[in-house]
């Protein structure tokens, strides 16, 4: 069965292939983020060698939602905060698709935060960029999860009482395997972190610092930001659970200040996804699932055997 | 010898009393007989008044009856402090206290000595009751013999030997299943205790009793299985290799079946985060080509209003299972009711369309959960199959050949990456997947993800034919008109290539008609049976098709009629109001009959509701069951 055996095929893929023709043209504000994640993933995909037809992107509801609008490959753009359950079970339908699920900081952290530690615990071998411009958008301008406290907004006009959640600690602590954080102003390295979430076997969590200019104009993400891989300041080692979790509280705390701090936090490489897990345990099938259903010769049980125990 | 027997073994919940039960109604299958079971049990974990009954006969029984004749009353473990070996609370005499209303004249009572003394026995006026109702007692200390050779729990062994003794029963059969339930020193034990009862019980007694297991004569293997086991096993047949799901009663049955069956046949079961988590894996699951489904029990269900929306939308095929209990919210966990119906027919936004097939018994549910499945799969829409409680537990025999089928792996209208080439696509290479113009019945052929030539968007947003976000009109109109065309289509087949899926009892000419749905066909068709039999002219029908609405079916049966009733286990005669709202007319002919106590109509309690209406007193059946009358009346 040929359907679904396009990976590791021999060829160039151009990233045009990833946009699609004419229509339809991003309705995105000038000067959105959110453009600098489609740019990012329009780069990274041929890098990590996907083609279009291999890959399923699974968004929510929000500006970000629209991102698998604007992006040609195999698409899903779902309903507000259930792209994960939607998309992992996408991946254990098919693990040979390369599944990234999308969306933005009330979609993924709000709505959908009860799917998000969930995937993170079982660690799901999928992609999820969170675009996080600490605001709501597409809804216009009320306060989300990660708006700072004391944020102001038309459903929270005296300031925001709530502490913004963490998500880097989040993740870490529900049990994602990869965490990284980067931004639309950094290109090069939000690309360079796209790709090895991509690569990377099991939940890779990048949350994605988007500015949102027409809602959020005091949003931190504007600020300079700084690489901590590459600067001198900060050494840790994305292998050591502890040092990671107490850098990104670090990153957390000094987002508050006005300092942006961005990279790679945490990079777990031993732990097997969900789908290995769920293979050792002998309830996960040896061939793709989805693939049964186009080979011909594939076996197919019937209840009348499991009768037997009720004669 | 007696035309049936109607066995009820009553105890604490968790001390085995479902698996001694199913036993004990397999060998009467394996007999010959015909059974069904009927399974009460509080919403408790442990403890708590429970029983299980059984009926069987020489013909069909699709339901509990009305009463029973045989008491066998354990005593409840969980009741005493295991310690002290002392009882506490007060449950202790329930299994005899609790029993004795439903309990036929004639009917024989079988306790354990062991458990339950004189003094509780007095407490209950046993002796004067006895009396009263010419029941026949027999007091046996199940629990000491079991002790003896044993362990105590094995005290349902001892109970089923002095029922065989007592009912002149063959051993054969029990002996049989114990020995492919249980092996080595556990099943020498249990051997020893049935022989050693039903001696015993040959020994010490007379019997003054003429209730006999009646003889049978079955020609063909039977299975005995449950509806939840039907529906599981139509979704195995139906090529269903994915389940989602989050623990609710009674939806758990199904749930548990499939999960403890996938990992065999290479399917995938996942128990996650919530129900609006386990509808949206099963629309993922079935976006990547898998057949999928999940489901839930009202709550639950609420929560899928949601991912159910996605999946119309997005023309997703998927099967959902609806498993009623009584509501509102959490309502009544284990208990029976007909309420959901409204909730699944028009539960999520905007002009939602979806099918819904409500079976009545254990083979509708097999058929209808392959239908449900190749309906969804080859329309791509959302199929509900709404049942409840009491089909989920009892259990009814099944002529194996009946099952015998193949499987069904087709996914219906998705096409091969040979047929994709040829397909239509939009000028930047994209598959034209919502493609209005050459539609065929409101369906647009679909690709899977990770075929080639086959890329498109799925969106909840009203979209292009390739899946682009649109508020253009004309698109709109477009893509609902296709949309809407598809039940439309589904009807058409149901009502001309295929057997109908709605049921009917009594003779054709019949003036009176009775209408149900769902699990309380079992009892509306005995009831039939017996008004007929008492000379009336009564006919039913028990629909199946909610939505599409059997439409044609329902209008022939209603004209056919001068008088109808409909009957079902809700308090707002939801089936009515669907047949008024469907048909348009008929208002002034249905009078509702209606149970919502917990508990599932008895065929005794349609026949006195059917007496009430026709002779149009102005008073209400019994306590438990209400008559709403026709409109206009
Ligand atoms: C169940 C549900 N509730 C609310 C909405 C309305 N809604 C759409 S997008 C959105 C929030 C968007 O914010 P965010 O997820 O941060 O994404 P952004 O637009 O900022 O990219 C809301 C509340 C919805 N579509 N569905
Ligand atoms: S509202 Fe904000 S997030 Fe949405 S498109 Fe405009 S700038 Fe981007």
């Amino acid at each position: 069965m040929s359907a679904f055996n396009a990976i590791g095929e021999e060829r160039e893929i151009d990233r045009d292939e990833y946009t699609p023709g004419v229509e339809p043209q991003p309705t995105w504000c000038p000067g959105c983020g959110d453009f600098g994640v489609l740019k990012s993933l329009k780069q990274a995909l041929p890098e990590a060698g996907k083609t279009p037809e291999e890959v399923l992107t699974v968004t929510g509801i929000g500006c970000s939602g629209k991102l698998n609008s604007y992006l040609d490959t195999y698409g899903f753009h779902t309903i507000h905060g259930r792209s994960l359950p939607v998309a992992r079970a996408a991946k254990l339908a098919n693990p040979e698709l390369e599944v990234i699920a999308a969306g933005g900081d009330g979609d993924g952290y709000g709505i959908g935060g009860n799917h998000f530690i969930h995937t993170a615990r079982e660690n799901h071998d999928i992609t999820y960029i969170v675009f996080n411009n600490e605001i709501f958008g597409l809804t216009k301008g009320q306060t989300s999860p990660t708006s700072p406290k004391g944020h102001k907004s038309k459903t929270q006009p005296s300031g925001s009482a709530k502490t913004p959640l963490r998500p880097l600690s989040t993740s870490l602590n529900a049990g994602a395997s990869y965490i990284a954080r980067t931004a639309a102003v950094n290109p090069n390295q939000a690309k360079e972190i796209i790709k090895e979430a991509i690569e990377h076997d099991g939940f890779a969590h990048v949350d994605f610092l988007t500015q949102c200019p027409t809602w959020n104009k005091d949003a931190r993400q504007y600020v300079p930001y700084v690489d901590v891989q590459e600067s001198d300041d900060y050494d840790f080692d994305v292998n050591d659970r502890a040092e990671a979790a107490e850098m990104m509280r670090e990153t957390e705390d000094v987002l508050n200040e006005g300092t942006v701090l961005t990279g790679r936090y945490y990079v777990e490489d031993d732990r097997p996804s969900y789908s290995q897990e769920k293979h050792a345990v002998g309830e996960m099938p040896d061939q793709p699932l989805a693939e049964r259903y186009f080979d011909d010769d594939a076996e197919w049980e019937r209840s009348y055997d499991l009768l037997e125990r009720h004669t | 010898m007696s035309d049936e027997l109607i066995w009820r073994i009553a105890g604490g919940s968790g001390d085995g009393i479902d698996s001694t039960s199913q036993n004990f109604a397999k060998a009467l299958m394996r007999s010959g007989l015909d059974v069904f079971t009927h399974r009460h049990y509080p919403s408790r974990i442990r403890g708590g008044h429970t029983y299980v009954e059984i009926r069987a006969a020489d013909r069909e029984v699709q339901s509990r009856g009305d009463g029973y004749n045989f008491l066998l009353s354990l005593g409840d473990s969980f009741a005493r402090n295991p310690q002290e070996e002392a009882y506490y609370g007060n449950e202790e005499i329930k299994p005899l206290s609790e029993n004795l209303d439903e309990l036929r004249e004639g009917g024989i009572i079988v306790y354990d000595e062991g458990l339950i003394s004189e003094e509780d026995v007095e407490a209950v006026n046993l002796h004067e009751r006895a009396e009263e109702n010419d029941w026949h007692v027999f007091p046996v200390d199940l629990r000491g013999l079991a002790k003896e050779h044993g362990r105590e729990v094995m005290r349902n062994t001892a109970g089923v030997g002095v029922t065989a003794a007592l009912l002149d029963m063959d051993l054969e059969h029990i002996e049989d299943l114990m020995s492919d339930a249980m092996g080595g020193d556990i099943l020498e034990a249990n051997l020893e205790i049935l022989h050693e009862a039903y001696e015993m019980t040959k020994e010490d007694h007379d019997f003054e009793h003429d209730l006999r297991v009646p003889e049978g004569s079955h020609e063909t293997e039977q299975a005995l299985l449950s509806g939840s086991n039907a529906i599981a096993y139509g979704a195995i047949d139906a090529g269903c290799r994915f389940i989602a799901g989050y623990p609710m009663t009674p939806w758990t049955d199904v749930f548990t079946i499939l999960s403890q069956n996938f990992p065999d046949m290479g399917g995938v079961s996942e128990q996650v985060e919530d129900e609006i988590a386990a509808a949206a894996l099963a629309v993922g699951a079935s976006h990547a080509g898998v057949k999928a489904m999940s489901g839930s029990s009202g709550g639950g269900f609420a929560l899928m209003s949601e991912p159910l929306g996605l999946a119309e939308m997005t023309e997703t095929p998927l099967v959902l299972i609806e498993a009623m209990r009584a509501g509102p919210s959490t309502g009544m966990p284990t208990k029976p009711e007909q309420a959901d119906l409204e909730h699944v027919l028009y539960t999520s936004q905007g002009d939602s369309q979806r099918v819904v097939f409500a079976p009545g018994n254990i083979e509708e549910a097999y058929e209808q959960t392959r239908l449900a499945f190749e309906i969804a799969w080859d329309y791509q829409i959302p199929a509900i199959i709404i049942y409840d409680q009491k089909l989920s537990g009892e259990n009814t025999n099944v002529d194996v050949e009946f099952f015998d089928r193949d499987p069904q792996p087709d996914l219906g209208s998705t096409l091969t990456e040979e047929e994709l080439r040829e397909a239509a696509h939009d000028n930047s290479g994209k598959f034209k997947r919502f493609n209005h113009e050459d539609a065929e019945n409101g369906v647009a052929q679909r690709s899977i993800p990770g075929q080639k030539g086959g890329r498109y968007l799925a969106t909840g947003n009203e979209h292009s034919p390739v899946g682009h976000i649109s508020e253009d009109p004309d698109n709109r109109v477009a893509q609902m008109e296709r949309r809407l065309e598809k039940l439309e289509s589904i009807r058409a087949e149901l009502d001309e290539e295929r057997d109908s899926t709605q049921t009917y009892y009594g003779p054709d000419d019949a003036d009176y008609g009775i209408i149900t749905w769902g699990s309380s066909q079992g009892a509306v068709s005995e009831a039939i049976e017996r008004l007929n039999a008492q000379g009336h002219s009564v006919k039913g029908i028990s629909v199946s098709d909610m939505m599409p609405f059997a439409e044609k079916e329902v209008t022939e049966f209603l004209e056919s009629v001068d008088e109808a009733m409909v009957v079902e286990m809700n308090a707002t005669a939801q089936f009515r109001g669907l047949i008024q709202k469907e048909l348009g007319r008929f208002g002034d002919k249905m009078t509702s009959l209606l149970k919502f106590n917990g508990n599932p109509f008895e065929p005794a309690e349609i026949v006195e509701g059917y007496e009430v209406n026709l002779a149009d007193e102005d008073r209400q059946p019994t306590a438990q069951v209400r008559i709403e009358p026709a409109a206009g009346d």
